[in-house]
């Protein structure tokens, strides 16, 4: 399955190094460390999903990535840039934790919250262009919401909320998604569509997918690669390698601490 | 009979500042709304007051020394807010409880000038000179230029503040630029509705339009229809009626708000 994955996109290169996450230990003011010590690659291409349980680390982790966070020792590069030069945010994709950070009634329609997503800081001064609207129907199309364009966002389900962020994260053409648990709160088929869309994104764009998640289950059926936080990385595996070892972590305790990346060419 | 009204020139002006406001207030309010720092514009208004207080004690036109206080009591309230030493809504109980009591203190320092504070207290377009036309007009100039500027990064700061940082937008600048309008905002809205009546005028008619539920620009400009129509019927009734203009803009407002409430709970 995992060959079947990778032999559709020749122009990938799954050795390139896209993240970098060299020895980062972050903890919040005054409390105790949250992630200690965490160093992994993530390569072009990758689908990568990041598990663990609850308050592990893992949203932590992922904002450490796109410099939300600040660590306080180790360092993240993105292309090789480290994350507090790196400029370059348009090739970055961003689903944030929707429940969050979203207001019900915030008074905005889906075309205009995809159009926010081509705002950056070059383009402060920049009119809203014919490029800009017709990167904001592609990305609505992709995700199929462009006939809900001038619905209110605080109107739609829970799933169709998410692929709009989807939309917005994809409208600028980025290299690299990151999703913070995407599923949270939707059902089963709109989960279903949901990963459906997501391995098209992975497969067809080449886009390399970055998921935090807690339904290990689901994501094993998913992704390329798993990686479990708990403060520390506890272990990089292919899905496969996964169910085995987690079979074997039941059979011989907490000690086993697998940490290793194979590459399936 | 309407005609009357435009033989005083003190009714003039005061339409021409009334009007000018009425278009400032909804869009900065927007953002202020929906990012809930509704209160900061009363906060900044009882600092404007502190800075009314030594304008009239110096002799200083106090809109501007209105502004100038303003504005630097909201570049410390963002930065007490951003040390996270202090809560958000801490930050502004200093500032309002502080600079209120500054302006008590400079006020009994210097008696005699009572009943101009009241003007300004409540609005008055009486007192509208024609220099505050200029400065009111020059301020708006600035905030709408500047609005024009970063209303995309606004709204989606606004919206999201993590991914908007995610897409590079600089949110740290913009929450100071936002921050520093709504002193401007606030600044130039003290002659026509008063001290004690500025977050209304930033607030309701934004609260108003939201509950029409449309898409974000279709919102200001209702919020705009809104400011408009209540500033200035509640100039000319104000006027006609012999009340209080800053009062009665304020409940014309809050009539319209409390109508399209009424209806839209009708609804559903």
């Amino acid at each position: 399955m995992l060959e079947e994955k990778k032999g559709k996109f020749n122009r990938v290169n799954h050795h390139k190094n896209i993240i970098e996450v060299e020895n980062i230990s972050f903890s919040y003011p005054g409390g105790e460390n949250v992630l200690e010590d965490i160093t992994l690659a993530i390569h072009q291409g990758d689908y990568i999903g990041f598990v663990g349980p609850n308050g592990a680390g893992k949203t932590t982790l992922l904002k450490v990535m796109l410099n939300l966070l600040t660590p306080q020792s180790g360092k993240v590069k993105l292309f090789g840039v480290e994350t507090r030069d790196f400029r370059d945010w348009r090739r970055i994709g961003y689903v944030p934790q929707k429940a969050v950070n979203f207001e019900a009634n915030f008074p905005a329609n889906v075309y205009e919250v995809v159009l926010m997503g081509r705002y950056s800081a070059k383009k402060i001064l920049q009119r809203t262009s014919k490029e800009d609207k017709e990167a904001v129907k592609e990305a609505l199309q992709k995700v199929e919401m462009w006939e809900f364009k001038d619905t209110l966002i605080g109107e739609l389900s829970g799933g169709q909320q998410q692929r709009v962020f989807i939309a917005r994260a994809l409208v600028n053409n980025p290299e690299v998604l990151f999703l913070d648990e995407p599923t949270t709160g939707v059902d089963k088929k709109t989960q279903d569509y949901f990963y459906t869309l997501l391995q098209k994104i992975n497969r067809e764009l080449g886009i390399t997918l970055i998921l935090v998640s807690h339904d290990i289950e689901r994501l094993t059926q998913e992704v390329m690669h798993i990686a479990c936080v708990d403060k520390t990385l506890t272990c990089h595996l292919s899905p496969e390698e996964y169910l085995s070892e987690s079979q074997s972590l039941h059979l011989h305790g907490k000690d086993v601490r697998v940490i290793t990346h194979h590459h399936h060419n | 009979m309407i005609t009357q009204i435009f033989q005083y020139g003190f009714m003039v002006r005061g339409l021409e500042a009334g009007i000018i406001v009425a278009i400032v207030a909804p869009i900065i309010g927007i953002f202020l709304v929906l990012r809930r720092y509704s209160l900061i514009a009363d906060t900044l208004a009882h600092v404007s007051l502190a800075g009314i207080a030594i304008g009239l004690l110096l002799g200083v036109n106090p809109v501007l020394t209105a502004l100038g206080t303003a504005v630097v009591a909201s570049l410390g309230i963002e930065r007490l807010r951003n040390s996270k030493k202090v809560y958000g809504e801490s930050a502004l109980a200093l500032f309002l409880s502080g600079s209120l009591a500054l302006a008590v203190v400079i006020l009994s320092l210097a008696h005699g000038f009572n009943a101009n504070l009241f003007s300004y207290l409540f609005g008055s377009i009486i007192t509208v000179t024609s220099g505050d036309v200029w400065v009111i007009l020059i301020l708006a100039v600035i905030v709408i230029s500047t609005l024009s500027v970063f209303y995309k990064p606004l709204l989606y700061v606004t919206f999201d503040e993590e991914a908007a940082k995610v897409s590079g937008v600089p949110v740290r600048l913009v929450n100071t630029v936002l921050i520093l309008l709504a002193a401007m905002t606030v600044a130039l809205a003290i002659p026509i509705v008063g001290v004690l009546l500025i977050s209304a005028l930033i607030v309701i008619p934004v609260l108003s339009a939201m509950q029409l539920k449309k898409s974000f620009l279709a919102t200001i400009i209702y919020a705009e229809i809104f400011s408009l129509v209540s500033v200035i019927s509640g100039i000319i009734f104000s006027f006609y009626l012999n009340l209080s203009t800053g009062g009665t803009i304020v409940l014309i407002m809050l009539t319209i708000f409390s109508g399209i409430f009424f209806v839209k709970s009708l609804e559903g």
